[in-house]
């Protein structure tokens, strides 16, 4: 019994980073599967989540926090603007200074929709209840909100094909939904779009033991995966904070990065097939376990990160590395950027293949962590250091890793390189770490609006970005940037008290003509979504965007997949 | 948890003399002579038992053949519990009241990892008595005894069980085979250098009792004492030059054997999955029929 005790503690101390707002979210969000699914910790939450929700659209507190459209609450309380589906529903900040029209080409749904998607789904999963529908419009970060009346839950690919045959020939848009954890408003509708929601397609179909090749339907929960595949000796290729309630699809869709690339590559390389459903309702079996198979053009790679604009993902068949048993994470302290980076360099060097993650927060960062979540505490002296790196090794051999990173490490910290750092003794510890560095997203919410921003740079600019921002907004908001730093990705995040347009202009189009000029990417892993969809030009050249919107027009001719998102609206409202 | 509902302040003055000692019935083990030493306040010493276990964030799995827990290829780490004690030790230390901690531990080759984790969390030095094969607690206990006699520790504080046992005895027995005072499951520990005094609060199930305990005496933790520290690369350095001490079961005059044969190890029951039921009539059926509840 007292074990328990401890045991129980123990798990406590451990999920506790991940019942964060995205389980919070896997409970209220979506059907039964994924309660079922998901594991105990995350469901207590549910329900107050969702009653958070809701209190908060009926006080409409949300137009308050957000802003709308630079009005003030009060404004928007007079105007009653929920009801007003036919204007912009998402908030007005962000890069959405311009209005979206909706596009008139799309149909509005009837009653002999509806009935006809009784007929393919069953009742169950034809949801029009308001509750549901609002956790389904709006995203986590409650930043875009639209209005669907409609939520679809297929179980299968069949029925994922029979609904998009019918919604392309009655010209009905459809956003597909997966956990709903993106950040740039990808995976909730605009307008009054068809969500289909993919979390009943919830199975792994096979996994072989000799390959790691597992295949599984997109809706599965990417914690549900690691899990499956920890009992059989293997991990996922790939690694989120929000693995909690983000599905495998949605991972797929999007070109995930996550935590792990620096060690396993992105999903352009360990997604062996795939399964698509087509925007006319064809299935496109792509859904190989070869790991070599040169016949033709490699057509999978278009639906990986093309955000559901493409096709739906039913399948994916994903290759994974074995889990090796020696894993140690070391938290250090770095006193400018420049150590870092030569940090970064050695570690490659020295650390070599057991090297399979570096992380880096900026003091800011970690002060956000340390003031707005529980039970975080620092793991070095309460010295100040400008810089944090979070530096884990995966290997097969526990006495040799740990003596060639403690050896790496203090060579590091006699050269200077390193101030100060701790290694992780224990399991605990070693979660304890990560949490410090998952938790800076919802440290960020917490502390109220925030912008943020998501880049490729090349790693030895990277944070002079954050460093001539800082001089930009000067005290009027707190700059913050973290990220992968073995991976070139920036996390920019600008936290301010609330919302409004004038930091919004003090930012953008700064940012963006920043990244351009240095040659970077507006979005390394979150992709464009509604949020970046007009920015594109910023990282991609005309000619280039030219033949994205012609593969889109040849793919879905009536632009009913994902409408008003990852191409530039200028382009789209030709198809 | 009945714990938190401290209803109950009970506070005993407890002497050194074993007979008001709780687990006095350890006085069967034959103890050796009391010897009394004097503690000068500026140099006493606190000795610190740690064991290294398989880390309790690991799912632990059966041999197939029962013979035990799985170990090889799994992560092993220091015993919360120990942990605990050697972070109370450490600030007992920092506070002033002791000039040394000494970690010590028994067990195979591999448990010098969990000693170097000691002085990196800031041990002194450390002491390792290699064994192989199963220990039991009062082998442990004997052990420990052996090696308070040769340091003269002030202090002997353990983590009041091991997870990968559960024995929750060793403790009680080392402080029954020295003739100690022992204050078990602490949850705040005093010390007080003039009295030459320990005051020890535990968590027992109807409050919080408090002791007063003379010098030496021995402690073991309970889990809300303290938050142990983290060891940091500065600390991991420096336990690179600290000394481990070895000895074997011989050398301190232990004899290791056990009156326990384990017959064999087996996984609990799993759980069975819930069904949902349809009806309230469904409910009802099962819950007279197959749960036979009412």
């Amino acid at each position: 019994m007292r074990m328990e005790k401890l045991r129980a503690t123990g798990r406590f101390l451990r999920y506790s980073p991940k019942v964060s707002v995205f389980d919070r979210r896997l409970s209220s969000n979506s059907g039964k599967s994924i309660h079922s699914s998901a594991s105990g910790y995350g469901n207590g939450f549910g329900k107050k989540c969702r009653d958070d929700v809701i209190r908060k659209w009926n006080g409409r507190a949300c137009f308050g926090l957000y802003g709308y459209q630079g009005k003030n609450f009060r404004d928007c309380m007079e105007r009653g603007v929920l009801d007003d589906t036919r204007r912009i529903q998402h908030r007005g900040f962000g890069s959405l200074a311009e209005k979206v029209q909706r596009n008139a080409s799309f149909s509005t749904l009837n009653s002999d929709d509806i009935s006809h998607f009784k007929g393919i789904l069953g009742e169950k999963n034809v949801v029009e209840d308001e509750e549901r529908l609002t956790i389904a419009n709006t995203d986590w970060m409650h930043k875009y909100r639209g209005s669907s009346k409609l939520l679809l839950q297929p179980r299968s690919t069949e029925e994922v094909s029979q609904i998009l045959k019918y919604c392309n020939s009655r010209n009905l848009a459809v956003v597909p939904q997966g956990g709903n954890t993106g950040l740039v408003g990808g995976s909730v509708p605009v307008f009054d779009e068809v969500v289909v929601n993919m979390s009943l397609m919830n199975n792994v179909i096979s996994f072989d033991k000799v390959s790691g090749i597992l295949v599984c339907e997109a809706g599965c929960i990417l914690e549900n995966l690691i899990t499956f595949l920890d009992n059989q000796g293997f991990i996922m290729p790939l690694d989120l904070g929000a693995k909690g309630s983000c599905q495998i699809g949605g991972n797929v869709s999007t070109n995930a990065g996550g935590l792990r690339l620096v060690r396993y590559g992105s999903l352009h390389g360990t997604v062996l097939g795939l399964e698509v459903v087509l925007a006319n309702g064809d299935v496109l079996d792509m859904l190989g376990t070869l790991r070599k198979d040169n016949t033709g053009y490699d057509l999978k790679h278009l639906f990986i990160g093309s955000e559901g604009s493409l096709g739906i993902v039913t399948k994916v068949s994903i290759l994974t590395p074995p889990k090796l048993f020696s894993v140690n994470v070391a938290f250090l302290a770095c006193q400018d950027y420049f150590s870092c980076q030569k940090l970064l360099v050695e570690a490659k060097r020295k650390l070599g293949e057991i090297l399979s993650a570096f992380e880096f927060l900026d003091s800011h960062a970690l002060d956000l962590v340390l003031n707005h979540l529980d039970g975080v505490r620092n793991p070095l002296p309460p010295t100040i250091h400008n810089f944090y790196v979070l530096i884990e090794t995966t290997g097969s051999d526990e006495t040799c890793d740990r003596e060639k990173l403690e050896a790496f490490l203090v060579h590091a910290m006699e050269g200077g390189l390193i101030s100060d750092g701790a290694i992780a003794q224990d399991i605990n510890q070693a979660s304890a770490f990560w949490y410090i560095r998952e938790g800076v997203p919802e440290a960020l919410m917490k502390a109220g609006a925030v912008y943020k921003y998501d880049l490729s740079l090349p790693v030895e600019k990277m944070y002079d970005l954050v460093d001539e921002m800082r001089t930009r907004l000067g005290d009027s908001a707190n700059v913050v940037g973290y990220g992968h730093l073995g991976d070139g990705n920036l996390h920019l995040n600008v936290s301010t008290p609330q919302y409004d347009d004038k930091t919004l202009a003090q930012i953008e189009p700064f940012v963006y003509e920043w990244t351009s000029a240095h040659r970077g990417s507006i979005s390394a892993e979150h992709g464009l979504g509604l949020m970046k969809a007009n920015k594109i030009f910023y990282s991609k050249p005309t000619a280039t965007v030219n033949l994205m919107a012609s593969i889109k027009k040849m793919l879905d001719p009536k632009g009913i997949l994902n409408p008003y998102k990852v191409l530039p609206h200028s382009i789209d409202s030709h198809s | 948890m009945p714990l938190r509902n401290i209803s109950l302040l009970l506070t005993l003055i407890l002497s050194s003399l074993s007979h008001h000692n709780r687990s006095s019935n350890f006085n069967l083990f034959n103890p050796l002579p009391f010897h009394s030493h004097t503690h000068h306040r500026s140099s006493m010493k606190i000795m610190v038992a740690i064991k290294r276990v398989v880390d309790y964030a690991v799912k632990i799995r059966v041999k197939s053949d029962k013979s035990g827990v799985e170990t090889q290829n799994v992560k092993m780490s220091m015993n919360p519990f120990c942990e605990i004690a050697l972070e109370e030790a450490l600030r007992i230390k920092e506070s002033g009241l002791a000039s040394e901690v000494v970690a010590v531990t028994m067990g195979m080759k591999q448990s010098v990892d969990t000693l170097r984790t000691g002085l990196a969390m800031g041990a002194d030095r450390a002491i390792h008595v290699e064994t192989s094969g199963q220990l039991y607690p009062l082998s442990v206990a004997k052990l420990l005894r052996a090696l308070v006699e040769l340091e003269k520790p002030g202090l002997l504080i353990l983590g009041k069980q091991a997870i990968d046992d559960d024995c929750n005895q060793t403790g009680q027995m080392v402080a029954g085979l020295l003739n100690w005072p022992q204050g078990t499951f602490a949850s705040k520990v005093v010390l007080d250098k003039e009295k030459q005094v320990v005051t020890v609060d535990r968590e027992v199930d109807g409050g919080l009792e408090t002791l007063c305990l003379d010098l030496p005496a021995v402690i073991t933790t309970d889990l809300r004492l303290n938050q142990p520290r983290y060891a940091t690369l500065p600390n991991i350095m420096k336990a690179k030059s600290k000394v481990i001490k070895k000895f074997t079961p011989q050398d301190l005059n232990v004899e290791i054997k056990s009156d326990i044969e384990e017959v064999q190890v087996t996984e609990p029951p799993k759980r069975k999955a819930g069904v949902i039921v349809s009806s309230v009539d469904e409910l009802i059926d099962k819950l007279k029929n197959e749960a036979r509840v009412i």
